[in-house]
């Protein structure tokens, strides 16, 4: 295996024969390079974000029509270092009344649930932190915890903003659990594993194409799950003004900030990993460093979709939130489930021609059922909503005779 | 000593501590919170018993689930934040009852036969998750159970939503 080709495994069985040279028992080798490679995996994104909150600023001052950072470095490429450097001086505050555990606790849980998510991913077909046989659940077991940190930040910060943004959260991120992992069933039924390793193995054809319904369910629920515009009810700046992070300043809002940023670019590359093929790509099983490469170009294409969600859409209204989890995204799921699992059993397996079409044509009619469900619905509820005022024609008062006029003024 | 066992240990006491914690800490929520921490640490043993499907199962039902239901009752109760409470007054009938229903589960679980044999580790054609739902619509498995419990699911569901649904044109 040499060293261009594959450079992590190359380096691991370096260091394994190294420090099996030194006298170490294996369990130990084991267990340092288990550490090392844990760090890496942590270090690794946290040193994207400083990148990525770069990138993200750019890319929403250009969609907005602005310039975005431009004043440190060219194109303002070490804005966000002098940014670190700022946040790092800060004071820390903690509010009267707040309770000091759940305060502190909040920022660490919620930079480490997103890391979490980074420990089952396949970077390629030999670089992955672990193969666990239930990949799939354990990104949403991590979620969770990261849902924790976000309530845990509203209830401790005795605030009365905070606490309504922790409850906006809890409502949020709670129902749009239900339609991720009903999405998630979808390719878990394609491939015939919860392991992220065999579903990214047994994409040949990229499962967006197969199954666009649980793709797009899967993308807009991720976006919620994210809580960025158009979900970024419980931090929405004009109605609570920061929501569950109000109270925070300096490193720990840092925190914060390096969990909502990462968090975005994770749920790119869990989409790039589960739906877009992840590591696959022409010679990526032969140098797995291509495999790298491809999956981080598919990340950054769907990662400038989210930003381009964010960006544009204004913030839904809590009552249109909760509308377009359950009586949309949900039943779309659950359709869409039922469809795959209809479809795939009445053709031939592998990835033949029939197959593909198949499934690609009942998942496209499905999404078109759907569009034109929720048009009917829309214009139904339009028609009875109750109007103020009705539009009126403007009239212009004729122009008043001289003489009368003059009769009013005397 | 392996490092394994000293894992064990290490986690054992840190579940122990929380539990204990749980039910004498004066706050509900800090409560709530030591109660996330002992699941936590028995979805660690789940973990250390190389049983993944169980362990996630656990902080997904446990963690993601049922604590931060817990959470929210309490945020919405009154005395969420304010540490007067004063602590059970018939704690010693209450922990007669546990005492009564631990003792029972340990007895029953020590007079299971089958107990002395579980001791081996899980292969991994045993940890396949298909198994596990195979099982549950086996008709020589679990599915008699497996459909009981979706039932009575779908039961409270149904109970639930009447009892939250707003019937129009009923004075409130």
């Amino acid at each position: 295996m040499s060293f261009v080709a594959d450079p992590v495994t190359f380096i691991i069985d370096w260091l394994q024969r190294v420090l099996g040279g030194w006298g170490l028992s294996s369990g130990w080798v084991q267990f340092i390079l288990f550490a090392l490679g844990a760090i890496l995996l942590t270090v690794g994104p946290m040193l994207l974000t400083v990148g990525l909150i770069w990138v993200e600023r750019k890319l929403g001052g250009r969609f907005q029509d602005r310039l975005g950072p431009n004043r440190v470095g060219p194109w303002g490429v070490f804005q966000t270092i002098a940014d670190m450097l700022k946040i790092f001086t800060k004071e820390y505050i903690t509010p009267i009344g707040a309770d000091k555990v759940l305060y502190n606790l909040a920022p660490i849980l919620a930079v480490g649930a997103v890391l979490g998510v980074w420990a089952v991913i396949p970077l390629s077909s030999t670089i992955f932190g672990t193969n666990i046989n239930v990949g799939v659940l354990y990104i949403m077991a991590v979620g969770a915890i990261g849902e924790l940190g976000v309530i845990l930040a509203g209830l401790g910060s005795n605030n009365k903003y905070a606490l309504l943004g922790g409850f906006r959260a809890v409502a949020q991120l709670i129902s749009y659990e239900v339609p991720m992992v009903l999405a998630l069933l979808v390719p878990v039924m394609l491939s015939g594993s919860m392991g992220l390793n065999d579903i990214a193995g047994a994409q040949k054809v990229a499962y967006v194409f197969l199954v666009p319904a649980a793709a797009l369910v899967f993308f807009i629920a991720a976006i919620a799950e994210n809580g960025r515009a158009p979900f970024d009810l419980m931090e929405a700046d004009s109605e609570i003004v920061a929501g569950f992070n109000i109270e925070y300043s300096g490193l720990k809002f840092g925190m914060f900030y390096v969990a909502d940023f990462l968090h975005a670019f994770t749920s790119a590359l869990v989409f790039s990993t589960i739906f877009l093929g992840g590591w696959q790509g022409p010679g990526a099983e032969q140098y797995p460093i291509l495999g790298f490469i491809y999956l981080m170009i598919k990340t950054v294409i769907v990662y400038v979709f989210l930003l381009g969600v964010r960006f544009t859409l204004p913030r839904f209204r809590i009552d249109q939130m909760m509308a377009v989890n359950w009586k949309l995204l949900t039943p779309l799921a659950m359709a869409a489930i039922l469809v795959t699992a209809i479809v795939d059993k009445l053709t031939p397996g592998g990835f033949g021609l029939v197959r593909i079409v198949a499934l690609l044509v009942s998942n496209v009619g499905l999404l078109l059922i759907t569009n034109w469900l929720v048009g009917a619905y829309v214009r139904a509820h339009r028609a009875r909503r109750q109007v103020v005022s009705g539009p009126r024609t403007v009239v212009v008062a004729p122009p008043k005779p001289v003489s009368e006029a003059q009769e009013v003024n005397a | 000593m392996t490092l394994m066992q000293v894992i064990f240990l290490a986690n054992a006491l840190v579940t122990i501590f929380a539990a204990l914690m749980m039910v004498t800490s004066r706050k509900l929520i800090h409560a709530a919170l030591w109660l996330v921490l002992c699941l936590f640490g028995v979805a660690a043993v789940f973990g250390m018993l190389e049983a993944s499907f169980i362990t996630i199962v656990q902080i997904i039902v446990y963690i993601g689930a049922i604590a931060i239901l817990i959470l929210f009752a309490v945020m919405l109760t009154q005395n969420a934040v304010d540490d007067s409470y004063k602590g059970n007054r018939r704690w010693l009938m209450t922990g007669l009852v546990a005492l009564l229903a631990l003792g029972g589960t340990l007895l029953a679980l020590f007079t299971w036969p089958k107990v002395a044999s579980l001791s081996t580790a899980l292969t991994t054609a045993q940890l396949d998750i298909g198994l596990i739902g195979q099982a549950l619509v086996d008709p020589q498995g679990y599915v008699i159970p497996f459909e009981v419990s979706s039932l009575l699911l779908i039961a409270a569901l149904i109970g639930a939503i009447y009892v939250g649904m707003e019937r129009k044109g009923e004075e409130k």
